[in-house]
């Protein structure tokens, strides 16, 4: 029997979940106005101290990101769950750290890309200079990846649990503080006129470490939560 | 060939069954029957590799299914209570992304005639969402007639069918097993398909 290519199936996984996600737009679209909205308060509740703003201003960004990619985490296998299709994935001849990398590339382009596509945009509201906010958007490139795939570990140990929303960000947010710190701190570097490549460096690495391990760690979570 | 060895099921505290042996082989139709909770759809989700047994091995062609994993994966087709039926996909879709997610591609023609045999033709542009129950179980049903698997692994897939698909996917079962294929049914219905090896379990509440 002839083995169909990993990448033909990789590409139907997907392009279904594109199709899934654009039939579903509000879910995505929620995620975005949460991170703009959030980003937007701190401006309002803290006054137009433009010194302050801009000192606080990486953190802020970097948590409203980190919070809104908590938020599409719960559905990152709930629907498949649900209906059995995930039960099919499990059994699909392609080793199942594919999927699980499949699944979360999607979810990248749907919630994630549009949420570093604006950042730029709700930046201009702590009057940063433009290559802060250029720093900002490669640190966040290279940091939100590592939120959602070590989040899918805790998604897929959370499948099925009542009360799971909250297990889940118990287990995935002490994983969350090594990214935040250097992404966090990357951006800040530029505003105190430091040097960023340091936490980049680091940061790029902990990418690296969570795009090798973490799949692999949610594809024997995913096959725990199914027995 | 599949073979199973002194299986035994526990869920949380109760043992549903222990030392069920069996072996089936090409050409072979297995039914599983026994009252509601009495782990058919457990010894199934065994079979598939979804559920380690508690003690006992399942072999295939004499090796561990849990060493061969996705090479295992690739002879097999389980369809289950759940039926892997995705709502927001038209029903073409659903058949189209679902073999192609178990690594077979079809053209939009193939999909079409297989639909046509499951008495979905008019509704391939339907959303799923929209159909009803039988109609669900038929589309899941469908992919039966695209896969090219040799062990059907099928747990209560003739619920909510009206007669004449029942009729129809007995005739598939027949034609899978004059090939040389191989299934394992769990179901209440009366399953003998004059056909190949008949066996039948049944496991006891």
């Amino acid at each position: 029997m002839s083995t169909p290519s990993q990448f033909a199936m990789f590409r139907w996984l997907v392009r279904r979940d594109l199709t899934l996600a654009w039939r579903r737009r509000a879910d995505a679209l929620s995620t975005l106005f949460f991170f703009v909205i959030v980003v937007s308060l701190f401006p309002l509740s803290i006054g137009p101290d433009t010194q302050l703003l801009r000192s606080i201003a990486s953190g802020l960004v970097w948590v409203a990101a980190l919070l809104a990619s908590m938020l599409s985490l719960g559905r990152l296998f709930a629907g498949d769950y649900v209906d059995g299709t995930l039960e099919q994935m499990l059994m699909t001849p392609q080793p199942l750290y594919l999927i699980v990398l499949g699944k979360a590339f999607a979810q990248w382009l749907v919630s994630e890309v549009p949420l570093i596509l604006i950042t730029p945009l709700v930046g201009t509201q702590f009057g940063w200079t433009r290559s802060a906010l250029l720093l900002l958007v490669v640190s966040l490139v290279l940091g939100i990846p590592v939120f959602s795939l070590i989040g899918s570990i805790g998604a897929a140990l959370t499948l099925g649990l009542r009360g799971g929303g909250v297990l889940l960000s118990l287990l995935v947010l002490p994983l969350y503080i090594p990214a935040l710190i250097f992404g966090a701190g990357a951006a800040e570097a530029s505003l105190a006129s430091g040097s960023p490549e340091a936490n980049l460096y680091l940061l790029g690495a902990v990418l690296v470490l969570t795009v090798v391990f973490a799949p692999w760690a949610t594809s024997a979570a995913l096959r725990i939560s199914l027995e | 060939m599949l073979e199973t060895t002194n299986l035994e099921c526990v869920r949380g505290n109760r043992r549903l069954f222990k030392e069920i042996s069996f072996s089936v082989r090409p050409g072979d139709l297995f039914q599983l029957t026994g009252p509601n909770g009495s782990g058919k759809t457990s010894l199934i989700r065994m079979l598939c590799g979804l559920l380690p047994p508690t003690n006992g091995e399942i072999c295939w062609q004499g090796t561990n299914i849990s060493s061969l994993r996705e090479e295992y994966f690739s002879v097999v087709t389980y369809l289950g209570h759940r039926q892997g039926v995705k709502d927001e996909l038209t029903v073409l879709e659903n058949l189209r992304v679902s073999s192609g997610l178990s690594g077979i591609e079809i053209t939009r023609k193939h999909a079409l005639d297989a639909l046509t045999r499951m008495g979905l033709a008019e509704h391939e542009n339907l959303p799923a969402r929209l159909l009803s129950e039988g109609q669900r179980r038929r589309l899941a049903l469908t992919r039966l007639l695209v896969c090219r698997t040799t062990l059907w692994l099928l747990d209560e897939v003739l619920t909510s069918l009206d007669k004449a698909a029942v009729e129809l996917i007995k005739s598939l079962i027949r034609e899978h097993l004059a090939k040389g294929g191989m299934a394992i049914v769990a179901t209440h219905h009366e399953m003998d398909l004059a056909a190949g090896r008949f066996q039948r379990i049944e496991l006891a509440s």
